[in-house]
């Protein structure tokens, strides 16, 4: 098999705690246990009320595409294999907003507000990315 | 007090812009820096300021090359390609508060031979420092293939034309506005070579919206200017260029693209009303326009930005030749950073002096207002209205 060759997060910091959840496959955000408020990146302090204090509460995983760019030529060789492949801009149904890849769908299917759900991509056996793919038709039970 | 026309912009000089300079970029901007100071009718030893762009070259070295043995005032602003119009605003407090009298702004780099846009992220590049955009970009936007301004901006455009219908056409417009200005102009990289839309649709994508011919060029070369107050403006070589208005923004948050609350708020959208309230214009008073133009689609974000159309309706604004030079409002008469050289938009600064000088290549006739944005990092914004 051949080596992850694509650039990994650095992972210091709030950022590692992110990757960390990621690799136990949640998706996890910090929300301000004062007012509610949810963000990413991660930072220390509440830009809505300047709480210091919050904790990292799992999303439901549940979004949207608001945007993406369709990348044709790769500024890393890493990608090269890749091409052409969408940097997607997903935003989450707790309102943050994140850079990912939709799998499963070609590039030129995708719509502004088109429903997604996060999958775990195990692409090291340090780090794990999250990405997304189509929601799947919601079964109405029974 | 405001700033409105309490300093003025009196010299103007630049490199020569080429694709590899066999230079250092100290000496680009050494040679830029005594054009300048000549063409304002100074001397070395009149120069007690500097304002510099981001981290290429350092005061002490460029104080020492130059001769300047009395350094009143120094200062680097960290706004990526927004910097140096954000430097006129520095250099303009400086003149004004008496802090220093003559302030140089200059900026230089090999931006074709040894710091390529377009190979920043490849593995034998030569790493850069952290700096404030570090975070997003290594831990939330490289691992997915996201690593140049070129696919960070199209996350806007993409979004503009989903929600708006702008087209390839319309981008396009503004890349062969700039090619047609650059016919006119000996300096520009482009010069002797027209362009077609039929041309500009078959060139390659990059990063969708983005082809090759939205992209500005890579230069090597180096712009500066020099300020003074009002006062002694008028005792120099040249009809003086006044700084009636200036501002600088930032989107919010300015580190991050996705999570901003107005996807489209921009630098620009902050600092457009702070420039135009102080020079007590409005954008319609404008005779020219010299926008930042890294990517064909943030001319026209700027554009809404600064008022000249609502928001998504850049696209039927740019139609019809309204930025060509015979148009409503002439841009990039120069042939900007698409056609002319990428010196960072300094050199949309020299060419407004010149305009307003009615000393430019391609007049436009009897100007006596016009404007010139900054563009950097994630979005970062100045602007500075100049009337003559
Ligand atoms: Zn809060």
């Amino acid at each position: 098999m051949q080596a992850y060759d694509k650039p990994l997060p650095r992972g210091e910091d709030f950022n590692g705690d992110f990757y960390q959840f990621c690799k136990q496959h949640e998706l996890r955000f910090q929300r301000c246990r004062d007012c509610g408020t949810w963000r990413h990146m991660p930072r220390e302090s509440c830009q809505a009320c300047g709480s210091f204090n919050w904790a990292w509460e799992r999303a439901a995983g549940k979004g949207q595409v608001f945007s993406w760019t369709v990348i044709h030529r790769a500024l890393h060789p890493g990608f090269a294999v890749e091409l052409p492949y969408a940097a997607v801009v997903v935003e989450l149904e707790e309102g943050v907003r994140m850079i990912s890849h939709v799998l499963d769908l070609p590039a030129d299917q995708l719509r502004v507000g088109l429903p997604v759900e996060v999958v775990f991509d195990d692409v090291t056996p340090e780090i794990t990315l999250p990405k997304f793919r189509p929601s799947r038709i919601r079964q109405s039970s029974p | 007090m405001t700033l409105k026309d309490q300093a003025c912009i009196v010299g103007v000089g630049e490199s020569a812009y080429t694709r590899g300079s066999q230079k250092t970029v100290l000496r680009l901007v050494l040679e830029a820096s005594r054009h300048a100071i000549r063409d304002a009718g100074l001397t070395v030893q009149d120069i007690d300021g500097f304002v510099l762009s981001s981290s290429y070259i350092y005061q002490e070295a460029l104080a020492a090359n130059l001769g300047v043995s009395d350094l009143r005032y120094s200062t680097t602003v960290q706004m990526g390609g927004a910097s140096p119009v954000t430097a006129l605003q520095s250099a303009a407090m400086a003149v004004t508060l008496g802090i220093a009298h003559n302030v140089l702004v200059p900026f230089g780099w090999n931006g074709y031979s040894e710091a390529r846009i377009s190979r920043r992220e490849r593995p034998d590049a030569p790493s850069r420092p952290d700096n404030a955009l570090s975070q997003a970009l290594r831990n939330y936007y490289a691992p997915y293939g996201a690593l140049a301004p070129v696919q960070h901006y199209a996350w806007l455009a993409t979004r503009h034309r989903e929600l708006h219908g702008t087209t390839d056409e319309d981008m396009g417009e503004v890349a062969l506005t700039s090619r047609f200005h650059a016919q006119h102009n000996p300096r520009a990289y482009m010069y002797g070579r027209t362009l077609t839309m039929e041309q500009y649709l078959q060139s390659p994508m990059i990063a969708s919206p983005f082809r090759v011919l939205d992209c500005c060029l890579e230069t090597d070369g180096a712009c500066a200017v020099v300020v003074t107050s009002a006062e002694r403006a008028l005792d120099l070589q040249h009809d003086p260029v006044y700084i009636m208005g200036i501002a600088e923004g930032h989107p919010y948050p300015a580190d991050d693209i996705p999570n901003r609350p107005d996807f489209f708020k921009i630098g620009l959208s902050f600092a457009a009303p702070h420039a135009f309230e102080m020079a007590g214009v409005m954008p319609q008073d404008m005779d020219f326009a010299q926008i930042y133009d890294c990517f064909t689609y943030v001319v026209m974000l700027q554009l809404e930005a600064l008022g000249f159309c609502g928001a998504g309706e850049s696209r039927e604004f740019v139609k019809g030749g309204t930025l060509r030079i015979d148009g409503d409002l002439p841009c990039n008469t120069h042939g900007g950073l698409h056609s002319e050289a990428h010196v960072w938009g300094l050199n949309h600064v020299v060419e407004a002096t010149r305009q307003l000088r009615h000393e430019a290549g391609l007049q436009v006739e009897d100007c006596e207002l016009g404007l010139v944005t900054g563009w950097g990092d994630f979005g970062d914004g100045s602007l500075v209205i100049l009337r003559r």
